[in-house]
């Protein structure tokens, strides 16, 4: 498997405050990589080392072999970049906004299909400032991918959507990945890096504090199991280590179905809170 | 043919796109965006023409012994507002792009930073020609203002403007960097154009000025490029309403010239990509 993304020791010092205190991370071809993190806890910063915009102060990076502290054209068509916020454009339509930025790249895909791809081909006409926030954040999109880029930054990408918007963008971001497009994703979203993520990484106080499957992370498929019940019109509830002992056990003192029967492990949320109140 | 058969396949040439051709593809979109956005078109249109109509009806009187009269005084000044444009359009334009992620966005992608500018330039000189061709049109209508006839005289009227046009341009993107935010961006910029206009004759004749505001207009190019449009559009009779009674075009070159190298400079210094919340 290739390397997309190489980061060794990277830090980042603004004044007093150290935003990356010495990071490493490998990001693999293809996947999607989610980086989560409180406000503040570095992830942008770090993200931002990557894509070129912000310089580091120290430590090796290479996107798709290339060092971004000295970006070139060549590099730049080759990724993509969704930024957190943006409403410049406002007056042209998505058409003419996605058409004049696919004249920048060598390799750019049909304006049209991209906006197909993104779910805005009735609002194609429609002027920018016209769209309603989810709408808008469809075309950073489109403008991130029409490059036909092999790496694409999304930050934070939802912010501020409900919950409808929020799972056709995460169907979208699928799609994108199903083509072979790699992924870097910021969020502070758990379900968000749940549902798209092959891996995750959770970034506090600059550091990495955790890495891994978002489904086994920080020891979460092994940890303890919850079992839930109702006995006698009382919530009943037992930890324990050896979760499907105990239903079988349950099963039998009831003789059949458990009453309101509930077995859970720890969230990605309470493993992803208790991460980052104790940084390692 | 048989010989290009068995040619080795040529490596696949990843051909980037030239940055003159995205410089006017930027160019024809603000243009586009500037057309759409119709209460600044309304105003950056009608401010000239609505200030000549005003002044070239309140001061029709003649000017003592040259056969011109005020009103011709005030297309030639307002003209060279017109053409310093450029300043208040990209100081504030420029303030905004940086705030509401625009520079932000292109910096992410191919663009080279030159097109950007490019466009910018492009954009501004296009509509700084408009607002002249609109005045143009409304001094020789209204106000009895003779187009000249000579060709060198045109001449000039092209040099002055395009050496005042870009060397106000450049100011423009100098400043562009000062505004803590494209919010307060017209505040900021729209305040040192008006006084300039009022400093470097286009509203009230030099000679009628202070000589420590005429020092202070004569650092800055509008004063320069009002003298140089004085001498197109009131030609020899007008000379003797000058302070030195000459146009000295030879300074006015020199002065919009050191704009230009001196605007560069400072924009290759000082100009920010980055909005300040961006650090």
């Amino acid at each position: 498997m290739t390397t997309a993304v190489r980061v060794r020791g990277l830090t980042k010092r603004y004044g007093d405050v150290q935003a990356v205190g010495g990071i490493d991370l490998d990001i693999n071809a293809g996947e999607v990589f989610a980086i989560l993190g409180p406000n503040g806890a570095g992830k942008s910063t770090a993200v931002e080392i990557m894509e070129g915009y912000r310089t580091r102060d120290a430590g090796e990076v290479s996107v798709l072999g290339v060092d971004p502290g000295r970006p070139t054209r060549e590099w730049r068509s080759r990724i993509g970049v969704v930024l957190q916020t943006a409403d410049d454009v406002a007056e042209a339509t998505v058409r003419e906004t996605v058409r004049h930025f696919a004249g920048y790249y060598p390799n750019a895909k049909d304006p049209d299909e991209v906006i197909e791809q993104v779910g805005l081909t009735d609002k194609a006409g429609k002027r920018i400032r016209q769209l309603s926030g989810g709408q808008r954040r469809r075309v950073d999109v489109a403008l991130g991918v029409i490059g036909s880029p092999e790496l694409l930054f999304l930050d934070e990408p939802t912010t501020g959507f409900d919950p409808e918007a929020r799972r056709q963008f995460w169907e979208l971001i699928g799609d994108l990945a199903h083509q072979g497009t790699t992924i870097v994703l910021t969020t502070h979203y758990l379900d968000e890096a749940e549902a798209l993520a092959d891996r995750v990484a959770v970034v506090a106080q600059g550091r990495i504090v955790a890495e891994g499957d978002p489904t086994t992370l920080g020891g979460r498929a092994t940890a303890k199991a919850t079992v839930g019940w109702s006995e006698a019109g009382e919530h009943r509830s037992r930890e324990t280590d050896t979760p499907t002992r105990t239903v079988l056990e349950l099963a039998q003192q009831f003789d059949g179905e458990v009453p309101e029967l509930t077995v859970t492990r720890p969230s990605l949320e309470d493993v992803y809170l208790r991460l980052i109140e104790a940084p390692s | 043919m048989s010989q290009t058969a068995t040619r080795a396949p040529a490596p696949p040439v990843v051909r980037q796109p030239s940055a003159i051709q995205l410089g006017l593809s930027r160019a024809a979109l603000e243009t586009k965006i500037f057309f759409r956005e119709r209460d600044a078109v309304i105003f950056t249109f009608s401010f000239p023409i609505v200030l000549l109509l005003i002044f070239g009806s309140i001061f029709a009187d003649d000017l003592e012994g040259t056969g011109l009269n005020v009103s011709q005084l005030y297309v030639a000044g307002l003209i060279g507002s017109a053409a310093m444009t450029g300043f208040q359009n990209l100081g504030i334009g420029i303030a905004m792009d940086r705030d509401d992620g625009t520079l932000k966005r292109l910096l992410g992608t191919p663009l080279p930073r030159s097109s950007y500018f490019v466009g910018r330039a492009l954009n501004t000189l296009f509509i700084s020609f408009c607002q002249v061709v609109i005045l143009l049109t409304i001094g020789v209508a209204l106000f009895g203002l003779q187009l000249p006839s000579e060709i060198s005289t045109w001449l000039t009227f092209v040099w002055v403007f395009v050496l005042g046009v870009l060397g106000s341009s450049l100011l423009g993107i100098a400043v562009s960097s000062l505004p803590r935010s494209g919010k307060s961006a017209s505040a900021v910029i729209a305040m040192p154009f008006v006084v300039l206009q009022f400093i470097s004759g286009v509203f009230i004749p030099v000679t009628q000025l202070p000589a420590w505001l005429v020092n202070i207009a004569s650092v800055f190019p509008l004063k320069w490029m009002c003298q140089g449009f004085r001498s197109v559009f009131l030609g020899d009779a007008g000379a003797t309403l000058e302070l030195t009674n000459s146009y000295e075009l030879g300074r006015v070159a020199l002065v919009l010239g050191a704009w230009v190298v001196g605007g560069l400079l400072l924009c290759l210094t000082t100009f920010r990509w980055k909005g300040r919340r961006d650090g």
